[in-house]
């Protein structure tokens, strides 16, 4: 049962990685990842709200009642939802602009309260926090990779901090069906596809 | 007893705790937020209106009272000379609501030199030429502030957009309005405008 701390932090990055394996938290996997940069940005901003959610949790347990948990992590939650979203206002605007209501939606992320509920409320300060640092991260990379993947079919490029790089041939149609809203399922399908064919599980 | 006194209690401190926070955060970014907003909503129009400008009109702005209204204006600093202001005014019965409208002028020849749509809900391809076709509103360069501005068909100068009226009327409108603004204002305006003379 006791896993070995890197086991800790490295299970959200394969094994339990959210929006694949355990298809967790899909409304912002679906409606974000657009572009490589939005997905990216949504990634960090949920790994932000989650390590410090996680963190701050597990430091409360002993003193959360349990008939009031969920209230007490929604309020936790929220606080650096809204926190987020202050800080994306006063440095990131555009990017705010972009993932608009996603960013105060990050407080019914299940993975979030589902990280809190049912990891950093049972486990020490420590390692809660490599929890979720790794679900994080696994999070972020499977939002990065989604929007990567339909931003370069969808337009044939990729935007790297705010300089497009055309990267497939000129000749290459342009598929804008995948930067559309179905394109997202679609794409979502074959990452689910591509992840059962690689993990035997 | 004593389990819902300690619910209360603690809910109540990380409720504050955290409502707390959030107020300090808030006051500590507020004027990044304002200046971002400012930079990413009126900026381009700002940007677009005061082309030979050699300061950061956005950066250098005043505050006016306009009675019960605070008006925020525009500095854009021409040939060396703090002379031209921008500043927002809303057209009423546009299609589909008022019409926002950047609006610069020329405080030494009290004359418009640009205006740019801001805001707007018009119907795409139709009135909302008004933001996206830069022939419709380099129309109002040039006008003198101190009369009405009308389209054609109400006698006046402005060729409508062909299919879009309400929304041309509304723009004319809110050109107006921000004639009558400024002529109001005006004394205030040069009064500011020297902080900004080198």
């Amino acid at each position: 049962m006791a896993k070995s701390l890197a086991q800790e932090f490295f299970k959200g990055l394969w094994d339990e990685v959210p929006p694949f394996r355990l298809v967790l938290g899909l409304c912002p996997v679906l409606a974000v990842t657009k572009s490589l940069y939005n997905g990216a940005g949504m990634g960090i901003a949920t790994t932000f709200v989650l390590l410090s959610s996680n963190v701050l949790v597990s430091a409360l347990r002993k003193a959360i009642p349990s008939k009031v948990r969920i209230a007490c992590y929604i309020v936790i939650i929220a606080t650096f939802v809204t926190i987020v979203e202050f800080m994306m206002k006063a440095f990131a605007y555009q990017l705010f602009l972009e993932l608009g209501i996603f960013i105060p939606l990050i407080v019914v992320n299940c993975i979030v309260l589902g990280r809190a509920e049912a990891f950093a409320s049972k486990n020490g300060i420590f390692r809660s926090l490599l929890d979720g640092l790794g679900i994080g991260i696994g999070f972020t990379l499977s939002l990065t990779a989604l929007g990567a993947v339909r931003e370069l079919l969808g337009t044939g490029g990729l935007t790297f901090w705010k300089t497009a790089t055309e990267i497939l041939p000129e000749s290459y149609p342009k598929f804008s069906f995948m930067i559309e809203a179905p394109g997202a399922f679609v794409a979502l399908g074959l990452m689910l596809c591509l992840m059962n064919l690689t993990g035997k599980k | 007893m004593r389990e819902i006194i300690k619910m209360v209690v603690v809910l109540t401190v990380l409720s504050c705790f955290s409502g707390g926070l959030l107020a300090y955060i808030n006051s500590a970014t507020e004027e990044r937020i304002g200046n971002q907003v400012l930079e990413f909503v009126k900026g381009p129009a700002v940007r677009a209106i005061f082309e030979d400008a050699t300061n950061d009109p956005i950066a250098d702005r005043i505050q006016l009272k306009d009675g019960e209204i605070e008006r925020t204006f525009f500095v854009g600093v021409i040939d060396g000379e703090p002379r031209a202001v921008a500043f927002e005014t809303f057209g009423k019965g546009g299609y589909g609501g008022d019409v926002g409208l950047m609006v610069g002028i020329d405080v030494n020849e009290d004359k418009l030199i640009g205006a740019g749509v801001t805001t707007h809900a018009e119907t795409p391809g139709m009135g909302a030429k008004a933001k996206t076709d830069p022939s419709f509103v380099a129309q109002f360069e040039g006008l003198a502030v101190k009369d009405p501005i009308k389209v054609t068909k109400d006698g006046g100068t402005i060729n409508a957009i062909s299919g879009a009226t309400l929304t041309s009327r509304a723009v004319s409108l809110a050109a107006t309005d921000a004639g009558k603004i400024y002529l109001r204002l005006k004394p205030q305006i040069t009064e500011k405008l020297k902080q900004f003379q080198k």
